[in-house]
């Protein structure tokens, strides 16, 4: 045990004992969230059943200076909920109550520990919750919030940040605060889309209120088949250019339908070069008027097959097919390592070119699944752990198609988050100035940089007092020096 | 003037003791409450350059001193939009997004918030430091520009914004129902509200004694929806029709957020008070548009104890003042009312981005 012996005893007054696991087989579990590249056994874990449980919490560890992590399912996939050796991770799962559903105002509050998915049950099925990551059956909310996840349809609907209007926190120092609410341009800064996607490094969300909106009239989904993914890339181009937004474009190369085909067994032809799923929602009006003109282009695009769903359980079976592909890896080889990157979507098919010279360059081969309306890949690159120097070797691998995506105007993650896993790509995107400012954020939040550390930036900074009002030194006055 | 020359000029008054305020075109510049001391003023003006527009990726880059309008006009001809239409045809971007104004399309697409995927900023230290990207996904680092809009210009100057675009309607029909019961414009709002359609844009209008319920369609079809719709306002009462040349329309709801000789106080409530909202306003005989999804109001009224009320009836929905004359606005309590948590912790944001306070001192009450 690594934090002190009087907090552990502590947070077993405020929790219960129960509440406080020990045993090391017990700390254990919660060493990896997602990723599992990355684990650390944390320094004592607790699992709070209230509002007012976390804020005692987090009074304690502020009081003792030990450091915490927040984590909600642990499904997330850049290691920002992976636990810090001397701190406490505070788990929210037992905090799973939906609080208030407000239809007359399409708004939900929750607790943090709420899964995605009972979101959307508890208001269907005339409205639902937008925000759909794959993970949606057991991720948590106060996970969603932190990292501000996408999913498939975030193309057309958006993302977590666009859906949640107010939330309560608590602070590194275990002052509890109300942001927002049920409204929204409420007067002052916009501190729950500052919050939104801070990947639990300003304090934790304990209360979040989200916004539902009506579920759409009807959908109408297809997967096509073509080539290679340059020509599908072509049609998703045709598609934007046209005017239309799709609810989802999804796309698959030959190595992730292989693997996904292997695991769902959908019939997709393995020897197809790419899938695209499209899926069209909306009213019924719109959706017909596009969805023949959608089929068209696919065909004139050169899809040598169209798929389109008849009912919902072969909608389910094609997306059944498109989630499956990150677990399906394991079909390709034992490991994956899993990449987040944007592109400007108009770059895809040089990019896509250069990851395939890069795998044959590396002799590792990458799968590519990813969202298409929106350029965010995510390049499965597929390794041996057991093979001497192969993990090295994915992992650099990894590392460069993060910088390819970067150089052609990109992001190194779309909806994953940086966490540990790739703040040392924040240099590529962010310079000095860059981080320094979005450190300025965090000062204001947490000045002792207790709110999970070591997760973000690329290398730890410490926050200094708050500098009074800029007075000119008496050289300065006098004309001696200069402030560089 | 470039984006460092700015940067500088802000740095040099900071450091001299001045305080600074930034302004655009000048629409929205006597916005917020009155700024402490005689500030700097410095201007964008220089700054307005469409730096980027990638139309293949649906986004633009822009100089905060660029027109809206300008901008738009350059989409429109690619057949896309920034959805983006407050109203104010001079406005800049940096002004619109400093305030986070918006109008009608807030409906179906967002706002400045959800609108702008990157920005850079100027700090009154100097520092120029841009976060997001030019992406429309991407959740690297801190979304500093949620910060920066609507801070009023107190956290910095904003230098150039990455902005997402759509693609414009092919067709729009607007299906519109007058009545002057507002709890029957208030159903008829709520219902489109909570229908399965896509609108465009939902807004409900009330002067003059009567008020409409507008509902704007757009896509590849219009006409045939819009005339459904038109039928569920029929179903409220209300005389309904469907308007296919609608932009003006359009203009007049956007216009009614702003106001050159009464008090414009923007209501940021909930849904089911658009029926209060609406009879407030026909007692008070004041002019509203509600953006009724959203449960946002702006209600021109003519003097502050008519403000008082509409904060009395509708609280703890915050009412703040956005237009007002300039010799009624000094008795007003122009942001009314807020959260002393949430007040103390923007204190403390402010603090850390403008140690000297040079930036707009006073314009966001209780912060800076």
């Amino acid at each position: 045990m690594t934090v002190p012996t009087e907090l552990v005893d502590e947070l077993r007054s405020i929790c219960g004992e129960e509440h406080v696991p020990t045993h090391r087989h017990q700390l254990r579990t919660y060493e990896s969230d997602g990723l599992l590249q990355y684990a650390q056994v944390p320094g004592a874990v607790v699992l709070p059943s209230s509002a007012e449980e976390v804020q005692r919490v987090v009074a304690a560890c502020h009081r003792t200076g030990t450091p915490f992590v927040a984590r909600g399912s642990g499904s997330g996939l850049s290691g920002g909920a992976m636990p810090v050796q001397d701190g406490v991770l505070i788990v929210v799962s037992r905090m799973r109550r939906i609080l208030e559903v407000d239809l007359p105002n399409q708004r939900v509050v929750v607790e943090p520990g709420v899964t995605n998915i009972a979101v959307s049950e508890a208001v269907g099925p005339g409205h639902f919750y937008p925000p759909d990551p794959s993970s949606q059956i057991v991720c948590s909310i106060g996970g969603n919030v932190a990292e501000n996840s996408g999913g498939a349809h975030c193309f057309k609907y958006g993302f977590t940040t666009n859906y949640v209007t107010g939330l309560e926190l608590v602070l590194a120092d275990g002052q509890m605060v109300q942001l927002g609410g049920k409204g929204v341009d409420v007067p002052g800064y916009d501190l729950v889309g500052a919050f939104v996607g801070s990947e639990g490094t300003l304090g934790v969300a304990t209360k979040i209120t989200l916004r539902v909106v009506p579920s759409p009239e009807t959908t109408r989904t297809l997967v096509a088949f073509f080539d290679s993914t340059g020509e599908a890339g072509e049609v998703v181009s045709e598609l934007v250019s046209e005017g239309i937004v799709a609810g989802a474009l999804e796309m698959m190369d030959n190595l992730a339908i292989r693997a996904a085909e292997g695991a769902t067994n959908a019939g997709y032809p393995q020897d197809a070069g790419a899938a695209l799923v499209i899926e069209l929602d909306g009213s019924e009006h719109e959706c017909e008027a596009r969805f023949d003109q959608v089929v068209a282009l696919c065909e004139d695009g050169g899809a040598w097959k169209v798929r389109v769903a008849a009912d919902e359980a072969e909608r389910a079976l094609i997306w059944r097919t498109r989630k499956a592909a990150f677990a399906a890896m394991g079909r390709v080889a034992p490991n994956y390592y899993v990449q987040d990157s944007v592109i400007p979507r108009t770059r895809m098919a040089a990019v896509l070119g250069r990851i395939e010279e890069l795998g044959e360059e590396y002799g590792l081969k990458v799968a590519n699944v990813f969202h298409a309306g929106d350029g965010n890949l995510h390049p499965l690159v597929c390794y041996d752990g057991s093979v001497d120097g192969e993990p090295e070797r994915a992992e650099e691998l990894a590392g460069l198609i993060v910088k390819t995506c970067v150089d052609e105007g990109g992001s190194i993650t779309g909806e994953h988050g940086v966490g540990v896993d790739k703040k040392r790509y924040m240099p590529s995107m962010f310079g000095e100035d860059d981080l320094a400012t979005f450190q300025r954020l965090r000062c204001a939040f947490d000045p002792d940089g207790l709110a999970n550390p070591g997760k973000v930036m690329p290398t730890p900074r410490l926050c200094g007092e708050v500098p009074g009002p800029y007075r000119r030194h008496p050289l300065e006055e006098a004309g001696l020096a200069e402030r560089m | 003037m470039s984006a460092e020359e700015l940067a500088a000029d802000l740095r040099e008054a900071s450091e001299a003791g001045s305080s600074v305020r930034f302004r655009g075109a000048g629409s929205k510049f006597h916005w917020g409450a009155a700024a402490e001391g005689d500030a700097t003023v410095i201007s964008t003006a220089g700054l307005d350059r469409l730096v980027e527009h990638n139309e293949g990726d649906l986004t633009a880059v822009v100089d905060a001193g660029a027109r809206l309008a300008d901008m738009q006009s350059t989409f429109v001809s690619a057949g896309q939009m920034l959805a983006l239409d407050p109203p104010g045809g001079d406005a800049t971007i940096g002004g619109v997004v400093a305030t986070a104004d918006s109008g009608p399309l807030r409906h179906r697409y967002g706002t400045v918030r959800d609108l702008v995927v990157g920005m850079t900023v100027a700090l009154s230290d100097g520092t120029v430091a841009k976060s997001g990207g030019k992406v429309i996904k991407n959740v690297a680092g801190y979304d500093l520009a949620k910060l920066f809009a609507g801070s009023y210009g107190t956290l910095g100057a904003i230098l150039q914004v990455a902005v997402r675009l759509h693609p414009l309607p092919p067709r729009t029909a607007t299906a519109v129902g007058v009545g002057d019961d507002p709890a029957a414009l208030a159903a008829a709002a709520a219902e489109l509200t909570h229908a399965r359609l896509e609108l465009q844009s939902l807004d409900v209008v009330w002067e003059d004694g009567r008020g409409a319920v507008m509902a704007r369609l757009g896509g590849a079809t219009a006409a045939d929806p819009a005339a459904e719709v038109a039928a569920k306002l029929g179903r409220h009462d209300l005389d309904s029709r469907v308007e296919e040349d609608d932009q003006p329309l359009w203009d007049h709801a956007r216009g009614t957020q702003r106001s050159e000789d009464g008090i414009v106080v923007r209501v940021s409530g909930v849904q089911d008070q658009t029926r209060t909202v609406l009879e407030r306003a026909r007692d008070l005989d004041a002019r509203v548009v509600n953006r009724a999804a959203f449960g946002l109001s702006w209600i021109t009224v003519r003097d502050g104890a008519q403000v008082d009320a509409l904060r009395n009836a509708l609280v703890p929905s915050p009412c703040v003042v956005l237009d007002a004359p300039a010799e009624q606005r000094e008795s007003l309590d122009v942001w009314g009312p807020q959260d002393s948590g949430a007040v103390a912790l923007m204190r403390r944001v402010r603090e850390r981005f403008d140690p000297a306070g040079a930036c707009a001192p006073g314009v966001l009450a209780g912060v800076g």
